[in-house]
């Protein structure tokens, strides 16, 4: 461990802003992207799942019409 | 090869009736320029310093305003599917049209060159640069605008994507053309800048027409 | 060779080996994203000159070099979707764009970051910033033309055909910029010393840059996923996967 305390590691020899603000921004950016994959794939399975469900109500009632 | 002739005369016809299309980037050229001077003051010296990035941007920008219309009307009328699905070569197509929109927009720049010389207050070395820079820098402009031409060609919004595509790579052009006016104008010699231009024209010239092909070819696809 | 990677080239195989390798990927980067910037941010001495600003090296290097590789990697898939017609590699293309997009914003932004304490300003034309600013005008442009077709697959194929153009383009652009730097160079702006890494500054450094690719795969497994679903929705085992 090269700083004494954690008030010094926050600080970073007086450069904290910029070294928490790059480090900051670039793990949001990167959770965001990960997120929004995530989310994507979730979502178009949703959707997907249901399509199919409707598809097959309207089928079992075109069958029960009949 | 044989086929060039038809195509471009097809081509220079079309322009003839269709004035507009390459009159409005020609007088666009003119206003940006005059928009300039109005912005930042009309103080010679400024102008001077400021010209080779300015004619090379406004420059840029009124090919890439001509080049948007290009494959359009013949992509609608079905004449790009024909021509795809029929057995012949494309690249005469291609090349006919690259032909004419440097005749239509390079060459009306490089006519322009003195007028403009004159509204920004470029001596007679940096004018001669200038105009050199053109003539190589023109042809690599309408190479370019034309392989944006036929990416965006059945895309549901042209215009703009079509500069977002398209202005990155004409980075090394705006870099090496304006660099060969500014050294025109401090009396240093650019035939350097002028054999990287040439350089480039010539790559370009080999690969851009094989993409525009395989370009047209997805698109009807 | 193409008989063994002939079965990786069917989507459902892909689907199913993306979902297999993703948590683990997504594992492994985080470990070592996590490793690599603790140990550079908390176990290794400030550098000499630039005191402890220097320690957004751990971020701003791994995310510019994997920037460029995932141009790279963008353009060799796109060649290959050009050439052989591959359909998953094909979406892997547009699936990788976004990635490569962030990428290229953290080391911008990183790279505005430390330019602030070292150069005083937050932007300067330096011919590295130039160039990274360009290539992602370059990304942006292919996932703005992938999304202007309303046929996907032909949006797929001209956004390939636009990062092959780009590749080409990119060593151009960056000797280019960078010739124009160092014609271009003021006065007052100061280079970075190019210093002679020590070990102990090193290994959090390779280990950052490891992690970034293993992201990259992670992520474009996730993405793939999503991808394959939407190309291949009307195909059986996709139905038979969402049915249940």
């Amino acid at each position: 461990m090269h700083f004494q305390s954690w008030a010094e590691f926050w600080a970073m020899g007086g450069y904290g802003l910029f070294v928490w603000l790059s480090f900051g921004s670039s793990y949001v950016m990167l959770a965001a992207l990960a997120w929004y994959s995530h989310y994507q794939h979730k979502q178009f399975k949703r959707q997907l799942s249901a399509k199919l469900a409707r598809e097959k109500r309207i089928k079992q009632y075109q069958e029960q019409a009949q | 090869m044989v086929t060039l002739g038809p195509f471009l005369k097809r081509e220079l016809r079309l322009l003839a009736r269709q004035k507009a299309d390459w009159l409005n980037p020609v007088l666009f050229f003119i206003i940006v320029l005059s928009l300039f001077p109005l912005g930042v003051g009309p103080e010679p010296n400024l102008l001077r310093i400021i010209a080779p990035g300015v004619i090379w941007i406004a420059a840029l920008l009124s090919v890439l305003l001509a080049a948007e219309r290009l494959f359009k009307d013949d992509y609608r009328n079905g004449v790009v599917e024909q021509l795809v699905a029929s057995r012949q070569p494309l690249l005469a197509f291609v090349l006919a049209k690259l032909l004419a929109n440097w005749l239509s927009t390079g060459l009306p720049l490089v006519l322009l060159s003195p007028l403009v010389a004159l509204l920004l207050n470029v001596d007679m070395p940096s004018f001669i640069a200038m105009l050199l820079t053109l003539l190589l820098g023109t042809p690599l402009l309408s190479l370019l605008s034309v392989l944006g031409a036929a990416l965006t060609v059945s895309a549901d919004k042209g215009g703009i994507l079509l500069a977002l595509l398209i202005l990155p790579l004409y980075i090394p052009l705006l870099i090496f053309a304006s660099a060969a006016m500014e050294a025109a104008s401090m009396a240093l010699p650019y035939h350097g800048q002028l054999a990287v231009m040439l350089a480039m024209l010539l790559f370009a010239l080999a690969l851009v027409p094989v993409a525009v092909t395989s370009a047209l070819k997805i698109n009807v696809s | 060779m193409f008989k063994w990677l002939h079965p990786y080239a069917k989507p459902e195989t892909v689907y199913h080996l993306c979902g297999r390798l993703m948590p683990w990927l997504m594992g492994a980067a985080l470990l070592l994203l996590l490793l690599g910037n603790i140990w550079g941010l908390a176990f290794t001495p400030p550098d000499y000159q630039q005191g402890d600003s220097y320690r957004i090296i751990h971020l701003h290097v791994p995310s510019a070099i994997m920037s460029m590789g995932t141009y790279s990697a963008m353009a060799i898939a796109a060649f290959i979707a050009l050439v052989w017609q591959v359909k998953v590699v094909q979406w892997s293309v547009l699936a990788i764009a976004p990635i490569g997009a962030v990428y290229t914003a953290i080391a911008l932004i990183t790279g505005m970051a430390w330019g602030k304490p070292m150069w005083g300003t937050w932007w300067v034309w330096d011919a590295r910033l130039t160039s990274e600013l360009i290539l992602l005008f370059l990304y942006l442009g292919v996932i703005a033309l992938s999304g202007a077709f309303s046929d996907r697959q032909t949006g797929a194929k001209v956004a390939s055909l636009l990062a092959v153009v780009g590749v080409i383009n990119l060593p151009i652009i960056h000797f280019s910029v960078e010739w124009w730097n160092t014609l271009h160079q003021g006065a007052s702006i100061t280079k970075f010393a190019k210093p002679s890494i020590d070990p102990s500054m090193l290994w959090p450094l390779l280990i950052s840059i490891l992690a970034f690719k293993i992201l990259m795969l992670a992520l474009l497994c996730v993405r793939l996923r999503t991808a394959i679903l939407v190309n291949e929705q009307h195909r059986p085992w996709v139905k038979a996967l969402a049915g249940d």
